[in-house]
This record gives structure tokens, C-alpha cells and sequence, in this order.
């Protein structure tokens, strides 16, 4: 029993790592429609622009904020520049669209901070959380922004005019368009969120995984996962399926015989297709109806 | 947090295609066909080992072409039925000696239950949520291929070695040629009778279903089986590659069939232009020979280039080869005219 309680701590605190991501995916989701696969890498380019900071001799939290500032500008330059254009394009062009800009930024961070493994400081410090030898201070001050994220951006969603505007562009555009809303800019507002949200995921994550071009590689992979497993219109489901992958991930790889690290991934993974052919939309997705 | 209310009247998530745009015309098929023929006559060795996985890319992303193009499901599981026919071919010819040949049906055959059966869960899910499902069949397939139990068949991580067929009947052709013949012989076999598949009544309601599901079957077209069927297809056609490709590279390790197999896969769909079978070969030929093309730019950068590459031809040509297709046979027809 101790066994089962401790790997499923252990399971939250790699579980805020996915859900920090998740987070991410679904913001961009709910903005444009589809998966940015290209997210992680862009959390990863933040990361690396807070890391170049730091060296130069900015403290923790300015640099903090000029990234998500700088990640928010350039998300939106991103939409604008790349995928704006391709609007009008089919969907699967532009998911080759994100495949190209995954390259693109994996390719140049390599070129100018290279591929070597770096630290990168916790704002949190990483003693035993209340004297728990599974979850370390960091983690637990990601779980508690994590958390704080979500409370915020449901009030922004719910609660502001922008983004009553932002989700009534994602709805129903012409609607949307009919009111005054500028969708195409909310979409680019979107963009920049998601940019920053993921800024603050590849912050968090950084001490965990530690710095270098490929370090999100797995966390988006467990992150989509995260997000689909909530469900894509949720981002408490998000969240939720966030803490839920990480918890899978670690009871698979101690009670399942033989599976050890190798096997976790495809496990944790069918474990989710399972749960997806029981309720097709996710855990908290809105079952979207069709009309003919 | 159910703030974000979803009404949706969605068009289809692929533009329909006219029927007749599938195809080549006749003029172009033979003109395309003689290129095929002649160009390893005037290259070296190497190029034509390139043309060969042209070919074989060409037919996994004709297969995935009927799958997403055809009956509207999107697969990011590709690499995993080319692996398996991959294998299937490799561990047929080793341990069983059979011939090359003959393990080429049984690899397209036990792909096709494979992806039949796959269909089955996949009947439920749509769009991202399949991409993802298919996503785990990817990322599974190459630890279930390095699985301690199955090493003495498969190698485990090591992988196997595949003996190089030579020209039958003494030909007087080398290896590498032989072999480009023999792939382009079994890639038009299998590019007509996807053409024909998609031009009969199961293409047409695999179409239907592509275009609008509920309207398929209340039309009464058997959606589920339509569905699973295209995924069988699909998954037969990209075996067969698989095992051409085992026997072309004459090798086969797990780490060959990763995701990054199934994305480019997916990439030269796209280049090619979803739903248009004959840009298959345009797309395998882009991801076979720009990352090449990337390399020899820029050697640190050659991912960026890549990517730039790929931008620009989206940028030009969102809809692919078929867009570039349409435009030519709108000037000739102009010309003709004239």
C-alpha cells in the first residue's frame, strides 16, 4: 500500500510537468483548431532565451517575465508571419505547416546554444516538500502554478471581454465576425497565449529534464496525450489528464513485469487509446454534434 | 470549466475531390511511365538505389493516400505496418528461405489483417483523437520488435541482415536495377488496382464516407465496415512496401521504423496533395531527396533548411503536386485551344 501511494505521489509531480503542457496544447487548440506540434519546441526556444538572460545577469523573475513578454510577441509574430497565409489552406497543410516550424526552431536553437545538456535554476528550490522524499519543493511549486494557471485563465475565459470574444471566435467565426469580433486577430492572440503558457511549462520543466534542444521531445508526446485524455475543449480535463498520464506512467513501470522504462510510453499510451474508445471525446470534451 | 460551448456545422475535413481528378490522363500516365522506364539506363548505381525507395516511399504514402484522401482517417501508424511487412519479409526469407517474391503477398496480407483489426477500436474515433491512437501503434511497434521473446526471430535491436537478390533468368542487369524493375513492376500493379479500388462502388462509399458520414449511412452505406476495410487496405499496401524496402535496404533494425517514419510519410502525402494518388511519387520523391538537398546546404542547419524547404512549397502550393498538376493541364488545355 505504501508502495502504491508513493508511486502515485511520484506520478503527480511528473504529472504537473504533462499537465503544464497540456495546458498549452489545449489553449492553442482552443484558438485555431489544431495540434501545434511544433508547441514544444517553442517552449523550448523560450526557455533557452530565459537561460541566455540569466547568464547575461538578469535575476529569476525579470528574466521570467521578459520571456513570457518576448514569447507572447513572438508566438503572435509566428501566426502572423507563417500561418496567417495559410488560412485558407487545408488542415492537413498546415500540421505539415507545424512540422516544418518544429524543424526550423530545433534545428537553429542547436545552432546557437548547441546540443549539450545545461542546468537550469528553480525558482523553488529542490528540497523534500514537507519532508516527502518523492515530491521536491519544485515540484511542488509547479504543481501549485499549474493549478494557479488554470484558475486564471478560466476567470480571463469566463470572466473578461476578450475572452468572451476569443471564445466566440473559436465557436462560431462568422457569428463572431457579425458582432464586431476581429477573428483573425483573436486566433493570433491565441497563438501568443499559448506561446507563453508553453514559456511557463518549458521554465518549470527546464530543472526537471535539464536544458538542450531535445528536451521536450517526450514531454509534448506525454503532454498531447495529457491534453486528448482530458479531452481537447477542456483545459481542466487538460489538467486532470495531466496528473492522470503521469500516474499511469508510474504504476505501469513498477507493477507491470518487464515493462521498465522501454515499454512505459506504449503502455501509458494504449492505456489512453482504451480509455478513448470507451468515451471517444476525452474524459471532459464536449461530445461535438454533427448536423448533416 | 464547461465555459467553451461547442455547436459545430463543420464542412468535411477534406475538400472533395472531383473523381476524375484522381487520375493521370493517358497521355501523361504513358509519358510518366516511359521516364520511369528509361531513367536508370542513364544514372549510376547509387541514384537508382534512390529511385528504388522513391518508389517504395511513393507506394506507403499511396496507401495512406487511400486511407486519409480516400475514406477521410488520418494515420500517424504507418511506420508500424511498414515495419511489420519489413519484418515479416526479412524473417520469411532468413529463417524460412523462401523467396523474396513470394514473402511479398504474405506480408501484404498479414498487414491487412493487422490493419483490419486495428480498425475495429479505430471505428470510434476521428480526427486528432485517431491521430493519437495511431500515434501509440507507431511509437509501440519498435520496443514490441526489440521484445526479448521475439529475439530469435527478429534480432532484436540488431536487427537483421537481408541477402541482395540477383537478376533471374541470368538478365544482364545489375542487382540495384533488377530491383528498381521489379519495384516499379509491383508500384504500377498496385497504383492501378488502388485506382480501380477507389473508382468502384467501395471507393465511392469509402468517399462518401470521407465527405459526410452520417449522410454515408443514411444512404446506407455499412460505414464500419468501409472504415475498417480502408484501414485493412491501406495497411496491406504499406506492408508490401515494407517488405520491399526490407529487401532493397537488406536490412531491417526497430530504430528504422520509428515516428519519424510515419511523419514523412505523412509530409509526402501532403507535398503530393491529399487524395491525389499519382502525387504519391512526387511527395516520396520530396522526402526521399530534400533532406539530401538540406544536408549539402547547410550541414548544421540542415533541419532548418529543411523546414524552410518544406514552408516554401506549402506557401506555393497548399493543395501539392495536384495544384501544380491542375495549373499545367489548365495552360494545355489553353494551348490546345489556341
Amino acid at each position: 500500500m505504501e508502495l502504491l501511494t508513493n508511486q502515485i505521489l511520484a506520478g503527480i509531480a511528473t504529472g504537473a510537468i504533462y499537465a503544464c503542457m497540456a495546458l498549452a496544447v489545449v489553449m492553442i487548440y482552443q484558438a485555431i483548431d489544431h495540434l501545434n506540434f511544433a508547441q514544444g519546441e517553442m517552449a523550448m526556444f523560450s526557455t533557452f532565451m530565459a537561460w541566455q538572460m540569466m547568464q547575461w545577469g538578469v535575476p529569476y523573475w525579470a528574466a521570467f517575465v521578459l520571456t513570457l513578454i518576448l514569447s507572447f510577441i513572438g508566438g503572435i509574430a509566428i501566426e502572423r508571419l507563417l500561418f496567417k497565409p495559410l488560412a485558407k489552406a487545408p488542415i492537413l497543410t498546415n500540421v505539415a505547416g507545424f512540422i516544418a516550424l518544429f524543424a526550423i526552431v530545433n534545428s537553429v536553437a542547436g545552432l546557437i546554444w548547441d546540443f549539450t545538456i545545461k542546468q537550469f535554476p528553480s525558482p523553488f528550490g529542490s528540497a523534500p516538500f514537507l519532508g516527502s522524499q518523492l515530491i521536491s519543493t519544485h515540484q511542488a511549486g509547479m504543481i501549485g502554478v499549474t493549478i494557479g494557471l488554470l484558475v486564471l485563465l478560466f476567470l480571463f475565459f469566463r470572466f473578461t471581454r476578450i475572452g468572451l470574444a476569443m471564445r466566440a471566435a473559436a465557436t462560431l467565426p462568422e457569428s463572431a465576425r457579425l458582432v464586431g469580433i476581429n477573428t483573425s486577430w483573436m486566433i493570433a492572440l491565441g497563438w501568443g497565449m499559448a506561446s507563453a503558457i508553453g514559456a511557463i511549462a518549458g521554465l518549470l520543466i527546464a530543472p526537471v529534464v535539464f536544458l538542450e534542444p531535445n528536451m521536450m521531445g517526450g514531454v509534448l508526446i506525454y503532454g498531447f496525450a495529457a491534453a486528448v485524455l482530458g479531452g481537447l475543449s477542456s483545459p481542466l480535463g487538460a489538467v486532470v489528464g495531466g496528473f492522470l498520464v503521469g500516474i499511469f506512467e508510474n504504476l505501469v513501470g513498477t507493477y507491470i513485469p518487464g515493462a521498465g522504462n522501454e515499454l512505459k510510453l506504449p503502455i501509458a499510451l494504449a492505456l489512453i487509446v482504451i480509455v478513448l474508445v470507451v468515451k471517444p471525446s476525452g474524459l471532459f470534451g464536449h461530445t461535438v454534434i454533427k448536423r448533416v | 470549466m464547461s465555459a467553451i460551448q461547442e455547436t459545430v456545422t463543420d464542412a468535411p475535413a477534406i475538400d472533395a475531390v472531383p473523381k476524375r481528378a484522381m487520375t493521370l490522363g493517358a497521355g501523361t500516365s504513358a509519358v510518366v511511365l516511359l521516364l520511369l522506364l528509361v531513367m536508370p539506363l542513364f544514372v549510376k548505381n547509387f541514384v537508382i538505389f534512390q529511385l528504388t525507395t522513391v518508389l517504395i516511399y511513393g507506394l506507403a504514402v499511396l496507401a495512406l493516400n487511400i486511407l486519409t484522401g480516400g475514406s477521410g482517417q488520418f494515420s500517424l501508424g504507418q511506420s508500424a505496418f511498414y515495419a511489420l511487412g519489413a519484418y515479416i519479409s526479412a524473417v520469411l526469407m532468413e529463417h524460412a528461405g523462401m523467396n523474396y517474391a513470394l514473402t511479398l503477398p504474405i506480408s501484404g496480407i498479414i498487414c491487412f489483417a493487422f490493419g483490419f483489426l486495428f480498425g475495429l477500436p479505430a471505428l470510434r474515433l476521428s480526427g486528432i483523437y485517431l491521430a493519437l491512437a495511431t500515434f501509440a501503434l507507431a511509437v509501440a511497434m519498435p520496443q514490441f520488435l526489440k521484445l526479448g521473446a521475439l529475439e530469435e526471430w527478429t534480432g532484436g535491436v540488431q536487427g537483421l541482415v537481408v541477402t541482395k537478390p540477383d537478376a533471374p533468368f541470368g538478365l544482364p542487369l545489375s542487382q540495384d536495377t533488377w530491383l528498381y524493375y521489379f519495384t516499379l513492376a509491383i508500384a504500377i500493379a498496385i497504383y492501378i488496382a488502388s485506382i480501380n479500388l477507389l473508382r468502384s462502388r467501395s471507393g465511392r462509399a469509402m468517399m462518401a464516407i470521407r465527405d459526410n458520414e452520417i449522410a454515408a449511412s443514411a444512404m446506407g452505406i455499412n460505414v464500419a465496415l468501409y472504415k475498417t476495410l480502408a484501414f485493412g487496405v491501406s495497411a496491406g499496401i504499406t506492408g508490401v512496401a515494407g517488405g520491399l524496402g526490407a529487401i532493397v535496404v537488406q536490412f531491417v533494425a526497430p530504430d528504422s521504423y520509428t515516428i519519424q517514419l510515419a511523419i514523412a510519410l505523412f509530409l509526402g502525402m501532403v507535398v503530393g496533395g491529399v487524395g491525389w494518388l499519382p502525387g504519391s511519387i512526387v511527395g516520396a520523391a520530396f522526402i526521399v531527396f530534400v533532406p539530401n538537398i538540406a544536408e549539402s546546404i547547410s550541414k548544421g542547419l540542415s533541419g532548418a533548411v529543411f523546414g524552410v524547404l518544406l514552408f516554401v512549397v506549402i506557401f506555393l502550393v497548399p493543395h501539392g503536386a495536384r495544384q501544380v498538376a491542375l495549373v499545367c493541364q489548365h495552360w494545355i488545355g489553353k494551348l490546345k485551344r489556341s
